[in-house]
């Protein structure tokens, strides 16, 4: 549906219900503290012609949140997900939320949208049981009609009960419905976006077509650290049609067509000065560690190290290791921003519209109140699109050309040079097992370059240490959140170390991990996957080529098993079969949260096995699909997927669980395989080599 | 400096005034107003922009305009016909085979051409053929599977 439509539709006649949540009733803390209590935070209009309307500041960005929100909306006002129209992160229509991001949309919109629904359901059944003359007992409710039970004659629709009328309603009197008697949610339901996507008619932000539309090439230095300080553009300035635009050390050249643009600027030479970061991919690790050093903290310490270092019969000290990353999504960085009248409209391609006003806000001083963003269909984020350098870009070049829609899109050169990527991560941990292979005696982690977030899982290590580093700046180059960030680079340091204890230990790896799991819902989990993966666990190295990681995100538990088949002469990995058991309690739409788990899966083997951003100094090596190497067909293996049966608990979200323990059940399946750690992500056939050099001749 | 270049587009005669080097995707895009071709990395490593010239799977990104005069070029938004989805698309559909969608087009049109060749072709077979074609969500198996049941669904005639 057209957003035109859909506004003409929803202010003829309609029934609006704005919904606020009591203060605290939020499962977290919102970033800006009571920002959903001051705002409207879920928002349903019933139009005339029966039709819903769901306004939320979430973003479609292949996730499917537009389908499993339609889904809880159509649930509790029984409808057909097709009958709610989806609006989503448009500053101006939808209520305020966060960003799109740490797979909160389940856990923290979901519910309040729910409920929202919940309380619209009860409104319009009580107008009907006044219109129709029966108590609401005796209704009955489907797709937009109301009726008498006992004489279906009598019926109203929502079309009727809702003319002209607006209500505010404070959400939590009303309880959604039980989920025995829910009919869609745990069914397979079409996404939404299917058609759309499927005939190229979805519109990303590179897809707008607005009248006199002008590309907007900026001019970029060669190298992180250098800055512009002269330039000349008189080439470009020749060819018909260019026009340069000046904004600080910000040049950009402007054309109707976006390939000229990029051409034209190819004609201006800039003179950069600054200084570039004394640093390479290659000793990038060792600066980490030595800049780190003195910030760092204990972020958690219980029990005597070295009382219990004297009780380890089993003693293990790893480094691991990963590289900078980037997010790569398929569609890079794009927005077109247009000044009109004293405001500032931006339609961008982002996970966060509203972090993205603020900060256009800020770089152009305006009030919030004079910035509009407007996402489109969002070709990927990943956490890369949280921040919008682009969409600034955008609207201080639209700044300067008053009434001019200006398209910044970045090429893939630019996408891979300004991403801020994964960091690259050092983790040292020390640890120990008891002489009876059950307890761990002692565990001394410490990180530079990531965080130590969700380091832990329930396993029993009762004496511990965690460190990790205080210290402003830390990187060379700008870092930012990765799809689970912190958390996967932990779980390959601690899963990755749990195996190689219990390998030199001589106990299996699953036995090891039943011995210390202390929550009862992984310990379910764990067996789930073993027995779903049909495998009797041994002592490694084993030469099956299997290997077994758990991981956590939030309360969302994930268990993966991979088998992989290592080339030693090439130092080649093959991923012959992946699968994870997850548990994210109650799932609301499977067959999506399946698609989260299968591309998690299939991302991250590209994460282990092969991406890695190279660079010297301040410059970028890696500048297109050649040398970045993403995972293509041939490297996807088989995949399983299994869903805890936990209908009982909260959904949790399911964009960043499964991601968590990817890479560590790989480094567990090639150990398995060869006897080899690799400790160093993405473990590359080099690297995969080395570490075969550094077995033990039997 | 701008060539009078005609080809057949989505089934349509077509007349562009633009310079003969200019890339196909652009004129797609720019001048045609036809923006499901999407760009990826502008030097034929993604799949992204995939159309077909004459049938043929091409990077439109890397391939200028001269190169198709007198050529039919097919689109992702020309392989309905009447609003009835092709075979593929409706795979692609049924078995979600997407996340995002910026892939998808380029997806579906190098798929069309190799099972125009080839409909009754194994897994591995499906695998090379979609190799040039990257997919950042991971909608890889779903895509494979999409592949396959569309070949069976066009029994090896079209």
């Amino acid at each position: 549906m057209r957003r035109r439509d859909f506004l003409e539709g929803v202010t003829a006649g309609a029934l609006t219900f704005f919904f606020t949540t009591p203060v605290g009733s939020a499962p977290i803390v919102p970033t800006r503290p009571g920002a959903y209590a001051e705002d409207l935070n879920a928002y349903l209009k019933i139009s005339a012609d029966g039709r819903v309307g769901c306004f939320v500041g979430k973003v479609e960005l292949g996730q499917g949140a537009m389908t499993v929100l339609a889904m809880l909306v159509a649930e509790e006002l029984e409808l057909d997900p097709a009958q709610v129209d989806m609006l989503m992160g448009d500053t101006d229509l939808c209520p305020w939320d966060m960003p799109t991001g740490g797979s909160l949309t389940m856990w923290h919109t979901a519910p309040v949208l729910r409920g929202a629904a919940a309380e619209a359901r009860a409104v319009l059944l009580r107008m009907a049981s006044k219109a129709l003359g029966a108590p609401v007992a005796d209704l009955a409710l489907k797709d937009g009609a109301i009726w008498v039970k006992a004489a279906p004659a009598r019926r109203t629709t929502f079309g009727e009960l809702v003319k002209g009328r607006k209500m505010e309603r404070h959400l939590g009197k009303i309880k959604p419905k039980p989920l025995s008697d829910c009919t869609l949610i745990g069914r397979r339901v079409p996404r939404k976006d299917a058609l759309a996507k499927t005939t190229g008619a979805a519109k990303y932000a590179g897809d707008l077509r607005l009248p006199g539309t002008l590309h907007a090439c900026i001019l970029r230095p060669p190298a992180h650290g250098l800055n512009l300080v002269a330039a000349d553009t008189a080439a470009a300035e020749r060819m018909p049609g260019v026009r340069i635009v000046r904004d600080g050390t910000l040049l950009a050249v402007l054309h109707p067509q976006p390939d000229t643009a990029r051409k034209a600027l190819a004609l201006v030479k800039g003179t950069f000065e600054g200084t570039e970061p004394d640093v390479d991919d290659g000793r990038i690790y060792q600066y980490l560690v030595d800049k780190a050093a003195p910030g760092q903290r204990v972020m958690i310490s219980r029990g005597d190290l070295a009382a219990g270092e004297k009780r380890a019969a089993t003693v293990v000290e790893g480094e691991y290791r990963n590289a900078y990353e980037s997010h790569a999504t398929l569609e890079p960085h794009t927005s077109v921003a247009k000044w009109e009248e004293g405001r500032m409209t931006v339609w961008a391609s982002t996970q966060s519209p509203f972090v993205f006003r603020e900060a256009v806000a800020e770089a152009l001083k305006l009030g919030q109140d004079k910035v509009h963003i407007i996402a489109q269909f969002v070709g990927g984020g990943f956490g890369g699109k949280l921040v919008g350098p682009g969409a600034i870009e955008a609207a201080r070049i639209a700044r300067r050309v008053p009434g001019v829609p200006i398209q910044v899109a970045w090429n893939r050169e630019e996408d891979l040079f300004l991403d801020g990527y994964r960091p690259a991560a050092v983790v040292k941990i020390r640890s120990g097992l008891d002489a009876g292979r059950g307890a761990i005696t002692f565990w001394d982690s410490t990180v530079a370059g990531v965080s130590q977030g969700e380091a832990e899982l329930p396993y029993d290590m009762q004496t511990n240490r965690y460190q990790a580093p205080a210290v402003p700046n830390l990187h060379p180059l700008k870092v930012g959140a990765w799809r689970a960030p912190n958390a996967h680079t932990n779980a390959f340091a601690r899963e990755s170390q749990l195996d190689a204890l219990a390998a030199k230990a001589g106990l299996d790896p699953v036995t090891l991990r039943r011995r210390l799991i202390t929550d009862a819902r992984l310990l379910r989990l764990l067996d789930l996957a073993v027995e779903t993966f049909d495998w009797e666990p041994a002592p490694g190295p084993t030469g099956r080529g299997i290997g077994l990681a758990c991981g956590a995100w939030r309360q969302g538990l994930v268990v993966a098993i991979a088998q992989v088949a290592v080339d030693k002469t090439t130092g080649k990995v093959r991923t012959e079969r992946f699968l994870e058991a997850v548990d994210v309690g109650l799932v609301v739409n499977p067959d999506g949260a399946r698609q989260q788990v299968e591309g998690a899966i299939t991302m991250c083997i590209g994460q282990a096995l092969s991406e890695e951003i190279r660079f010297k100094g301040g410059r970028i090596l890696d500048k297109n699909f050649d040398t970045y190497l993403l995972p293509r067909f041939s490297a996807i293996p088989r995949i399983q997927v299994v869903f805890a049966d936990n209908a009982t608990s909260v959904t949790q979200g399911i964009g960043e669980p499964p991601v968590v323990p990817v890479a560590a059940a790989l480094a567990n399946a090639v150990f398995d395989a060869t006897g080899a750690r690799v400790t160093h992500v993405p473990f590359t056939p080099e690297r995969v080599l080395e570490a075969l050099k550094r077995v033990p001749a039997k | 400096m701008d060539a009078t270049v005609s080809f057949v587009l989505n089934g349509k005669p077509v007349t562009v005034k633009s310079p003969h080097d200019r890339m196909l995707v652009w004129v797609l895009r720019d001048e045609l107003g036809l923006t499901g071709t999407k760009v990826g990395c502008e030097a034929g490593l993604c799949g992204a922009c995939t159309v077909l010239v004459d049938f043929e799977a091409v990077p439109s990104c890397s391939t200028t305009l001269g190169d198709v005069a007198g050529k039919a070029v097919l689109t992702i938004e020309g392989l309905a016909l009447d609003g009835k989805l092709d075979p593929v698309q409706k795979a692609f559909q049924d078995h979600h085979a997407f996340q995002c969608g910026y892939c998808t087009s380029g997806m579906i049109m190098a798929a069309w051409a190799f099972l125009k060749k080839k409909p009754k072709a194994t897994r591995t077979e499906i695998v090379e053929a979609m190799e040039g074609n990257l997919c950042r969500c991971g909608a890889h198996v779903r895509i494979l599977d999409a592949v396959e049941s569309a070949g069976k669904a066009m029994g090896g005639v079209r």
